[in-house]
Order: C-alpha cells, then structure tokens, then sequence
C-alpha cells in the first residue's frame, strides 16, 4: 500500500505474538492516562506517603541526625514504632489515593470505547474479550501498585537492613500482608471502578457513582450499624470491609465487630458480581431484547 | 476451475434475544467482491457480525477459507478487517494514533503498524487529516477512516457495512471508487453489506439476497450479465413497415436463434454462441426488412430484488 502508488497490497512482513499484543492495549491507555498534567501531579503527589515513611526510618537509624534535630532516640522510637501498625497505617493512607486514583483513572478506561462503539473495533482483531478486560484491568493494577506494595515492600527491606536479620524475621508476616493486602485492594477497587465505568458510559456521571458508592454506602453502613446495633450493614461499606481483611493479614484487632471471613466473602462476592457486570457489558454489540 | 469459496454457509442458524434472526442459510461465496442485500432488519448486519464471531449460531454453522467459525474465530478475525455501520473509534486519539492501535492488535508490530496507518491514511485520502483527533472528523471522514483502520493491517477479506452510509454523492463516488480499486487490485477480497442497490451493482459481481433472515435468492452478477448480451428483443417490420415477427423468426432460425413472441408484436431472441446482434442487423437487411428496436433484455438487480422480494422465501425466485 505504499503512498505514491495509491494501491492496496496485502501485509506479508512479521507478525507478533499473542502475548506481546495483549500489551498494546495497557501501553496505549497508559499512554492516554499519562498526558493530563493534573494527573501526572496527583500521581507524584501518591509517592509523599511512601517518602515521609522513608525519611521517618533512616531518621530512627541516624542518630547524627537525631542529634542534629534533637530528638532522644527513645522518644522517636516511642512514638513512631516500625512495625506491622505502622505498614498497615501507611497502606490504608495508600488506599485511600489508590482510591482517588482509581476514580480518575477507570472510567477513562472503559467509557469512552462503549460511548463511541469502539469495542467492535477491539474485537474484530484475534483479540478476546477477556484480553481487553485484562489489559484494562492491567492499567489499574500498574498504577496502583506503583503506590502501595511496590513502596511499602521497598521501605519494608530497608528497614529490614537497617534493623538487623532479627527484626526482618520477626516481622516476615507484615511482608506477605502488605503484598496480599495491596492485592485484594488492587483487585476489588479496579474490577468495582471497571464495573461503574462499564456500565456508566459518561465520565463525569461514572466518577460521581464511584464516589457514591464509596463515601455515601460508608456512610450509610455506619449510620444503620448505629442504628440496628448490628456488623452486617458495614458489609456495604468498602472502606471497612478492605481494612477488615487487612487488620486479619496484618495481624491486629479488628477495625468493628465484622469477623475477618465474612470480610474476605463479602470482598470475594462483590469482585465476582462486578467481573460478571463487566463481562456482560464488554460485547461487540448490545442484544436488545 | 471454479474459484476456492471464501464464505460457505451451512445451514447457519442465529437467535438474538429469543428471537430467530438468522434462518438455515445456505450458500458458497466465492466472487472478489460480494455483495450482501435485503431490506432493514433481514439480517445482513447480523450475519456479518456472526462470521466475525460476535454472536454464536444456534445451528448449522460457517467457515471462512475454510476456517469454521466455531471453533477458529481467531484465525478468521487474523485474516479480516471490518468497518462497522455505526459510528466507531477510539476518542481522544489522532488518525493516525487510532489506526496505528488497531493494525498492532491486528498483530502488526510498533514501527510497521506505524507505516501501515500512515499509508492507509493516504490511501483513503485522509493524508492530510491524519494527525487529527479522531472525535473532530465530520461523518464522510469517520466513513474513511473506518475504512482505513480495516485495512491498514493487510487483511484478506474485508467487511464492509454500509460504507456510503450518510455521504455525499463526491464521497460516496470516491468510497465506491476505493472498493473497486481493492477489487481490481486482487490482494483482498470484499463483502459488501448495503441496502443500496446501486453501490452492490457498481462493485459486486455476486450478491446475496436476505429476507426475513433466510437466503431469498443468490445470484450471479457477472453470469447474468453475460447471460443479458444474449437475450435480444427486436421490434421488425416488412418494407412497408407492417409487423413482420414471425418471418424473421423463420430467418433467425437458420442461424440457430431461439425466438419467442414478444409484446407489441415484438420478436424476443436467444442468440448461440458464435451470433451476434450485428449478424441480426444483415439478416434483415438482406431479407428487406428493418430493425426498428433492439434492446438488450437486461435483468438489473433491481430485477432481482424486487422477485427475491416478492418470492418465496425458501430461496426461490
């Protein structure tokens, strides 16, 4: 097909792989993510968390700089213990950006593909619609990690350095838990915001949802457990049911009365009826019955 | 030899929402440009997105070089490119972005898909649009780069839904002009969904006519064509301009012509293999007579589609 013949010509050259073109989708809308500047800043703005908590250990092992500072060791290390408290605070501040994150992010995703019929486009190619599901999927996943157990685990083996083999293996549980926890985030949060943004084919409306279901259902969980005394109405809010099932990896008390199982089977119910919401509205085309 | 078929459909059946949209479709399509016909709602679309693998068939089923749709829906889709009827694309992306995306899900690589987008982009005449965003193209530029997203990977069937949908007779002249060029060019070959019969016979030299979901008739085009240059009907009257049918008949009957009487006192004639009009012309002359008509019987697909509308719907015309 080349330009100065004005002809078309079939394409014979080389072809890639099955895997390598289930890339081109996550490189494509990461791509598209990336070029809003106030997104760009708010991403940076994810990284101070993770930064405050590096500087908070290398001070704790820096007595020079304590010094400097003047602030006794003892004192630090009373009010600032590096343990799994301090890993699970710091990934729920991480969540609750990853959260923000995926507001912005998700339903740029998936709506504008349904809004213009592009998913005709998408699967018309040797391309399934799991693949697209999981390239879409894969965006969020990137991000997200990028903000939660990437830093943490990075800031967990630094300390584990500079504590000494002792402290690294007394805390190996909080490693696992920052890693499972960040998952179970990563996995419930994209498939829900996924879900919205699939079936809501507006931006804006899609944004307003998630915030709805996320701050208006907390908030409603809590007022009827007040009212009827009861944990079963906080299985609405997402907030404490993640940080239910984070308390149980992490090893510390439960954030209310909701056992850590019913967490785990809430989170588990909620993520397989949002991949079967997804699935259903990732056609090609609509069947109008 | 007869061409390999491209499409063969075996009594493919498609149910949408509880409802039969595709009916035991039978046929082998092998022509380079296929046209697919019928009126809003016979299934034309439907079929399309079946062979694509869009919809699963509630029976019988159909293959594509050879490929069943069942089973081989990749391999099919590897060897396609579809522009869809509605408006499709990727938003928030220039031309040459967004068709650059769909040759590399296509399997193309990076820098080659790249050189692919910008050569489809010219080749359909967006050359010049082609770092625009997509969302900003008016209707006629949507229609081409639908076309050029099709192609830029190389296929060797393409799909074509409506392609003249809502352009300007300019447009609509240069989108036909593209498809024949395609035809011509013998790399790829084209299934022409429309409800235009105009746009089907200019491109296709077969078509299939869908009714009510079922195959209403399959015809053709260039068979009929060259059937049509044999079917004269001639109005032919004596020196002293009376009607004189029935002699010439007798005359053309010498040479092998199969005559029948036609309206109007008109002569209707089927010449062999070997006979021509103008051998029709020195007859007459040579017996004193004139030919004062001649008309080459042609059955339009306008023909055909208004029968296969009228017919039976098993197939029958």
């Amino acid at each position: 097909m080349a330009v100065y013949e004005r002809t078309y010509h079939r394409y014979d050259g080389p072809m890639t792989t099955p895997r390598r073109r289930f890339l081109v989708v996550p490189r494509y809308a990461l791509a598209g993510v990336m070029r809003s500047r106030a997104f760009v800043m708010f991403y940076l703005l994810c990284f101070l968390p993770p930064f405050a908590g590096l500087i908070a250990i290398y001070l704790r092992h820096n007595l020079s700089a304590l010094k400097l500072l003047n602030v006794p060791l003892d004192r630090l290390r009373e009010a600032l213990p590096i343990d799994a408290r301090f890993f699970a605070g710091g990934l729920s501040l991480q969540g609750f950006l990853a959260f923000v994150l995926a507001v912005v992010v998700a339903p740029a995703l998936i709506s504008p593909d349904l809004r213009n019929n592009g998913l005709a486009l998408y699967l018309s190619r040797p391309f399934s619609r799991a693949e697209y599901v999981a390239g879409k999927l894969s965006v969020l996943a990137l991000l997200i990690s990028t903000i939660t157990w990437i830093p943490g685990i990075l800031l967990f083996l630094l300390q584990g350095y500079l504590e000494g083999a002792g402290w690294f293996v007394a805390q190996g549980r909080v490693l696992a838990a920052l890693f499972a926890g960040s998952w179970v985030l990563i996995v419930s949060l994209s498939l829900l915001a996924l879900a919205v943004s699939a079936w809501v084919k507006w931006k804006p409306v899609a944004r307003i949802v998630l915030l709805i279901l996320f701050f208006v259902m907390n908030g409603f969980g809590r007022v009827m457990e007040m009212a009827l005394g009861t944990w079963w109405s906080e299985l609405l809010s997402m907030r404490v049911v993640v940080e239910t099932v984070w308390a149980g990896l992490f090893g510390l008390a439960l954030p209310t009365g909701m056992p850590a199982a019913a967490a785990w089977a809430a989170l588990v119910a909620g993520s397989l009826l949002c991949l079967g919401l997804l699935l259903r509205r990732v056609r090609a085309y609509e069947v109008v019955r | 030899m007869p061409a390999a078929p491209i499409i063969e459909l075996d009594g493919l059946a498609v149910s949408l929402g509880g409802r039969l949209v595709l009916r035991d479709l039978r046929a082998s399509l092998a022509g380079r440009c296929i046209g697919l016909l019928g009126p809003n709602g016979a299934g034309k679309t439907t079929l399309l997105h079946t062979l694509l693998g869009f919809f699963r068939p509630a029976a019988g089923t159909a293959r594509v070089f050879g490929k069943d749709i069942r089973s081989e829906t990749a391999a099919i889709r590897a060897q396609m490119g579809y522009m869809p009827e509605t408006d499709s694309f990727i938003a928030g992306m220039s031309g040459v972005r967004f068709v650059r995306l769909m040759a590399e899900l296509s399997g193309l690589p990076p820098a080659a898909a790249l050189e692919r987008a910008h050569e489809a982009l010219f080749y359909v005449g967006l050359g010049e649009a082609r770092y625009r965003p997509v969302d900003s193209y008016s209707l006629g530029m949507k229609q081409l780069i639908k076309l050029a997203q099709a192609l830029a990977h190389g296929p060797r069937l393409l799909f074509l839904d409506e392609p003249t949908n809502g352009l300007d007779p300019p447009a609509r002249r240069r989108m036909l002009d593209l498809i024949r060029g395609i035809r011509d060019g013998g790399e790829a070959r084209v299934i022409l969904s429309s409800h235009l019969l105009r746009d089907v016979e200019e491109c296709c030299e077969e078509v299939l006519v869908l009714k009510e979901g079922r195959v209403a008739v399959y015809a053709n085009l260039e068979a009929e064509r060259r059937a049509n240059r044999r079917l004269l009907e001639l109005d032919v009257r004596a020196a002293d301009g009376a009607p004189a049918a029935p002699a010439f008949a007798e005359l053309a009957a010498a040479l092998g012509c199969e005559s029948a009487p036609g309206a109007r006192q008109r002569l209707k004639l089927v010449l062999p293999d070997g006979v021509e009009a103008r051998d029709m012309f020195q007859l007459a002359a040579g017996a004193g007579m004139q030919i004062r008509r001649l008309d080459y019987k042609r059955d339009s697909l306008e023909d055909i589609f208004l029968k296969a509308m009228e017919g039976d719907p098993d197939g029958r015309v």
